[in-house]
């Protein structure tokens, strides 16, 4: 295979493998500058139509050369760094994900700055300095490798020297200031509301982070972004070796690469003009320039112009070997070449503006879409908004950083100088043609990747579409990786044709993030594996781990489980620790629990409002069980009050609610009733609480508190004492989540472990873990805010009238008790449920009909089971269920549609241990 | 008996030339809720040698530590040992006051060094440019995903609040992110 | 990611902020006296417009204060805001 390196073109040489061929490139190179080098025409299988294609473009407009390599599933080749070793795959058909786990670190910064330029082009390093030398903190993000944007594609001098030269200096100029980041290899792919862009920075392999994602919030945002080659839809435009002239530009003057030996130029401005120079000072050998307009632009002596032509056919199933070409009034011809440069005039990137809310306008002069007006703190510079001249490059991104820098609050300062430029020849003006017509259109492509043709567009026009949205949805074009970078416009131009409506009414279609593809990985960030969620423990955790305990997660919480003897399952450990709390004394970490502190002279009054209970009246040292509804009436969570003093309160919430019981808090507290002197304050983390429950309780308290009165007489159930448990100060609350003889013991959490370590170095406490806890307070029909529950269900629902004040003028939820809807006879009630097998355990979830066959579908069903464990007391499995009537309907058989079968149940109170209370007291 | 436990218990403090990370446990720390025009808030200021801040987002520094949380709200920071609570009570007297211990509640931990900045932008939003965020300023904000209080202590040191129960999470964050800014120099001490 | 100014705090990143819907629905000064249809427009009925809307956000991430705010639904720009006393 032939080198097609310019001569003396020097690089460190870099060996790849591609499609399991050894090849060699040079350092600098993208994975398709060294293909090309390498003389590979075909690199890809189209998805839908499998043609082979070529290398189209040049950076991340690409459409066809899309590879496989490591764990990355699609890379574009032509943005892809050629490095040692490289092995990559051409996708052929759709990709797919690499089976191997991505164990690269990603991670994400978070940057502000005044002004905010993207794309380090000409305008945008001149933005860039011209806003700097105000003193404004300034960030400069460019997706390149090397910065200049266009500058080393098209070789031209800035300043007097090569212009990738000057763009090197001035960039590192810029990164010498303090208040100025340069960030390079960086796509801006996200332009969101008030200033927040998104981008992505490729580290590489090496880095600390493989990629980066920054957030950057701006006060002014400058888009230098530059501007994208059209193609043009004509037959046979996606052959191998069609390509845009700009791309084979840069590819020779960037890369020192021939895209190809003999070239024919077709297109209908003059850019391809300077295109077709520097390929042929390079080299490639210029058959001709066919350009549609009837005035040629400035070509070499000696090049062969064909004015008022255009390109008909292409020969070559495998790349192009002839361009045939046709005017008005000569004879077609038929030229030899296998490279055909396209140029469709240049569409500016206005990706960003219009995801910044920027409303787009039909630039009649250059034919394309320029930035309208736009809301949000953006200025657009240079070839982005369509202006196409290096000088006016630097002239508008100087002054459009110089405004930006000024209306974040900056002026005075080092003025930026324009660099000088050469004298640019006086341009013809440009035609604007998107489509050669023809007699058929099914190989005129419009987009390559989605394998679109003019045909397919046209179908869909045919069938009545007409916004170009819809053509969009219908033909999948813009659709695919490059997200109509090069279809999109040309889509909604070739509607216009077939509709015969103006470019500019059909307008463009939306442009969504993200401007160029991201990996979820790189999008994860740092919050995966065990960083995923934050993993919320308790003091005692290390214990817990120690032990063996499983977690369950609560919340963000990890709550242990059960604590396993050797050859136990968990079956076996939580009938075993049950048996102990029943029998004996168990011990658990209750620290979960929220806690709040309530205090000021309205404190009483307050929680009297936000309770369905009365709690003014609860006496210093006494405890109440108290329920929190919404306004609708429906339970929100359930906890004890303890009153600390006339005018303080602890009060604790499920481990689940506890910081949406303090927003709801301070949620009445400030915007409803700001007359109230209370303040709220969490505690739950201050405090590390352990149940002792069991009969033997007391005598384990009253072991380690031996100045506590633990008499059942001198500590009631309901009330709490402070004192010393185990040498250390402690509040010891006697309530009871299992129905037995109970305290909580609550310590700093400091101290947690010391305490948990001195109820078990008794020698007597079993420690049992979160399923024991949920089967004990379950036999005693104890509802679990949000598992018993749904936001659906009232306390009257779960059989706790008893909890509903009738004394009280008013509470949270109080009115919505006298709505019909909360008395209706079938609201689901809270009820237990007893299988007829005591082996056969419901799942949660599972739902209950009335007759023992199941009727046809739908299937009316009368509730759903919301808790279901195994009782070693009871000797049977036993279940809550949410029925409707449920309290009307005891001693009822329903059943339980399980796959094919339908489990027997019998209805029973929710209460099914102990329904007289005789246990409390030990 | 077992000696008191700080939250991340397994946190190994690390540091290089570039970064300092080591976590500042059992700080005395108080709740304070009071109406800032009240005339105890200016008997607790001046008990406390300083007036509470009342600008948003600052902190002052007397005989204790006491950061902005809300327009009625300080955290009273105080040496391990420190009794601000009784300093509190005594100048409140019978007034309306909200006093709260939460010194287990949150614990401390310290970054410090030329890459503090870099290190805590990888998970905090709010600009830490020294202009923005110099010493004498606080703020309730998100670290990574954990509730904190983040104070600007010096030019380039920080002291970071967090949830006793996030303790654990947010160390392990922390020592991840670190990584980049350990490479040299690097000393790890228990 | 909106730029929420807290009147407290400033402006910081709306993840650190809980929406609490239409502003000035007062709770009623005697729920007991309304009709069914009265609480349940109370309860269950909020305004939805395009542009100019009142509402509340509550800080949660930072100085937990509720404030009013008057945001654009259509463009998500905050027009105005005030604490709530
Ligand atoms: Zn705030």
């Amino acid at each position: 295979m032939t080198s097609r390196r310019m001569a003396g073109w020097q690089g460190e040489p870099v060996r790849f493998r591609f499609d399991g061929r050894d090849y060699e490139g040079v350092r600098g190179d993208t994975l398709a500058s060294a293909l090309l080098a390498n003389g590979v025409r075909t690199v890809a299988a189209s998805p839908a139509l499998g043609r082979p294609r070529g290398i189209y473009a040049a950076w991340t407009e690409e459409p066809n050369a899309l590879v496989r390599y490591g764990v990355e599933p699609m890379a574009q080749a032509t943005t892809l760094d050629l490095t040692e070793g490289l092995d990559a795959t051409s996708l052929r058909g759709r990709g797919r994900l690499s089976e191997e786990p991505d164990t690269s670190r990603y991670d994400a910064v978070h940057a502000h700055c005044d002004v905010l330029v993207v794309g380090a082009g000409p305008a945008g390093l001149a933005a860039a300095a011209a806003a700097a030398g105000t003193g404004a903190r300034v960030i400069i993000a460019d997706d390149r490798p090397v910065a200049g944007g266009s500058l080393p594609d098209t070789a031209e001098t800035v300043g007097g020297v090569p212009g990738d030269e000057w763009a090197a200096t001035t960039l590192a100029e810029l990164g010498g200031r303090p208040d100025v980041r340069v960030l390079s290899r960086t796509s801006v792919f996200g332009y969101y509301d008030d200033n927040y862009l998104v981008a992505v920075e490729r580290r590489g392999a090496d880095a600390y982070s493989r990629e980066r994602v920054w957030r950057i919030r701006a006060r002014q945002v400058v888009l230098a972004t530059g501007a994208h080659e059209r193609p043009i839809a004509f037959a046979g435009n996606d052959r191998p070796g069609v390509m845009l002239a700009g791309s084979a530009r840069a590819y020779a003057n960037r890369h020192g690469v021939l895209p190809g030996a003999r070239a024919v130029v077709f297109t209908t401005n003059d850019s391809a003009y300077a295109a077709a120079r520097d390929l042929a000072a390079a080299g490639v050998e210029i058959a001709a320039i066919v350009d549609t307009r009837d005035t040629a632009g400035h070509a070499q002596d000696g090049t062969e112009v064909l004015t008022g032509h255009v390109v008909t056919a292409v020969g070559g199933d495998e790349g192009v070997s002839s361009v045939t070409v046709s005017g008005a009034g000569h004879v077609d011809r038929e030229i030899e070449a296998d490279l055909l440069l396209v140029s469709g005039g240049w569409n500016p990137l206005v990706h960003l503006f219009s995801q910044a809310g920027g409303e787009l306008r039909h630039d009649d002069a250059t034919g394309s879409f320029v930035p309208g007006p736009v809301r949000q703190a953006v200025e657009v510079a240079g070839a982005a908004r369509g202006v196409f001249t290096l000088a006016g490059c630097l002239e508008d991104g100087a002054a459009a950083g110089a405004r930006a820098a000024e209306a974040a609050g900056f002026r005075m300062g080092d003025a930026f100088r324009i660099p000088e430029t050469p004298a640019e020849e006086p341009a013809e003006p440009a035609a604007h043609l998107w489509l050669v017509e023809a007699a058929d259109y099914a190989t005129h492509f419009v987009d390559l990747q989605r394998d679109v043709t003019v045909a397919d567009v046209m179908k869909a026009t045919g069938a009545g579409l007409r916004s170009v949205e819809h053509v969009k949805r219908y033909t999948t074009a813009g659709t695919a990786h490059d997200q109509g970078k090069l279809s999109g416009v040309l889509t909604s131009a070739v509607v216009g044709h077939a509709l015969g409506l103006p470019l500019a009414d059909l307008g463009t279609t939306t442009f969504r993030a993200p401007y160029v593809p991201v990996g979820f990985s790189t999008l994860a960030g740092r919050d995966r594996g065990a960083l995923h969620d934050p993993v919320r423990t308790t003091s005692l955790h290390e214990w817990h781990v120690a032990y063996g305990a499983p977690f369950e997660n609560v919340g963000q919480w990890k709550r242990p489980w059960y604590y396993p003897r050797a050859g136990e399952d968990m079956e076996a450990a939580v009938l075993r620790e049950c048996h102990a709390v029943r029998t004996s004394v168990g011990a658990m970490d209750a620290s979960t629990l929220g806690k709040i502190d309530v205090q000021g002279p309205d404190a009483a009054e307050f929680l009297d409002r936000l309770y369905t209970n009365m709690m003014s009246t609860l006496k210093v040292g006494a405890i109440r069980y108290g329920v929190m509804c919404r306004p609708d009436g429906m339970v929100f969570d359930d906890g004890t009050v303890i009153r600390l003093a006339d005018d303080r309160f602890l009060v604790t919430t499920t481990t689940g609610n506890a910081a949406a019981v303090l927003d709801w808090m301070e949620e009445w507290l400030q915007t409803e009733w700001p007359h109230l002197r209370v303040y709220c304050t969490s505690v739950t983390e201050h405090w590390a609480t352990v149940a002792l429950a069991g009969p033997g309780s007391r005598d384990v308290l009253a072991g380690l508190a031996p100045g506590l009165a633990v008499d059942a007489a001198s500590f009631p159930f309901m009330t709490w004492r402070d004192t010393e448990v185990a040498g250390l100060a402690a509040r010891v609350c006697r309530i009871s989540f299992s129905g037995e003889l109970a305290y909580e013991i609550n310590v700093n959490a400091w101290d947690g472990l010391a305490l948990w370590e001195a109820v078990m170095g008794t020698g007597t406490v079993t420690p049992y873990g979160t399923e024991t806890m949920h089967v004990l307070r379950a036999e005693k029909g104890y509802p679990i805010v949000g598992q018993d529950t749904d936001g659906t269900v009232t306390p009257a629902d779960l059989g706790m009238d008893w909890v509903v004040s009738k004394k009280k003028p008013d509470f949270i939820g109080k009115r919505s008790f006298a709505r019909a809807d909360t008395s209706r006879p079938d609201r689901k009630h809270l009820v237990g449920l007893l299988p007829a097998d005591p082996g056969r355990l419901l799942p949660e979830g599972a739902h209950l009909v009335e007759t023992g066959t199941l009727p046809e579908p739908p299937v009316p069903t009368l509730g759903h089971v919301t808790s279901s464990y195994r009782s070693a007391v009871l000797g049977s499995t036993f279940a809550l269920a949410l029925v409707s009537g449920g309290r009307d309907r005891m001693g009822e058989e329903l059943y339980v549609p399980l796959g094919d079968e339908l489990v027997p149940v019998t209805v029973t109170s929710h209460i099914l241990y102990d329904p007289e209370g005789a246990r409390r007291d030990g | 008996m077992a000696e008191r436990l700080s939250p991340p218990a397994r946190f190994t403090p690390v540091s290089s030339d570039d970064l300092r990370i080591a976590e500042v446990p059992f700080l005395t720390q108080i709740n304070l809720r009071v109406d800032p025009k009240s005339r105890a808030a200016a008997d607790i200021g001046l008990a406390l040698g300083a007036p509470l801040p009342t600008d948003p987002g600052t902190c002052t520094s007397a005989q204790a530590d006491v950061l902005w949380m809300g327009p009625d709200e300080w955290l009273v920071v105080g040496e391990r040992g420190d009794d601000p609570e009784g300093t509190i009570r005594a100048a409140a007297g019978t007034a309306h006051v909200g006093i709260t211990d939460v010194s287990a509640q949150r614990t401390v931990i310290s970054v410090d060094g030329p890459r503090s900045r870099d290190l805590l932008a990888h998970g905090c939003a709010l600009d830490l440019h020294p202009r923005v965020f110099g010493p004498g300023r606080c703020a309730q904000t998100m670290l990574a995903r954990a509730l904190v209080v983040l104070a600007a202590t010096g030019e380039e040191g920080f002291r970071v609040f967090v949830r006793s129960s996030f303790a654990g999470y947010l160390a392990d964050w922390l020592l991840d992110a670190a990584g980049e800014y350990l490479r040299k120099g690097t000393v790890t001490s228990r | 990611m909106l730029l929420i100014p807290c009147p407290w705090c400033g402006p910081r990143d709306e993840a650190e902020f809980h929406y609490g819907g239409q502003a000035h629905v007062a709770y009623p000064e005697n729920p007991a006296a309304l009709s069914d249809e009265e609480w349940a427009r109370y309860l269950f009925f909020r305004d939805n417009p395009e542009g100019r809307f009142a509402e509340r956000w509550n800080h949660t991430a930072g100085c937990r204060r509720w404030f009013n705010a008057v945001r654009n639904t259509a463009t998500n720009e905050i027009e105005a805001r005030e604490v709530i006393a």
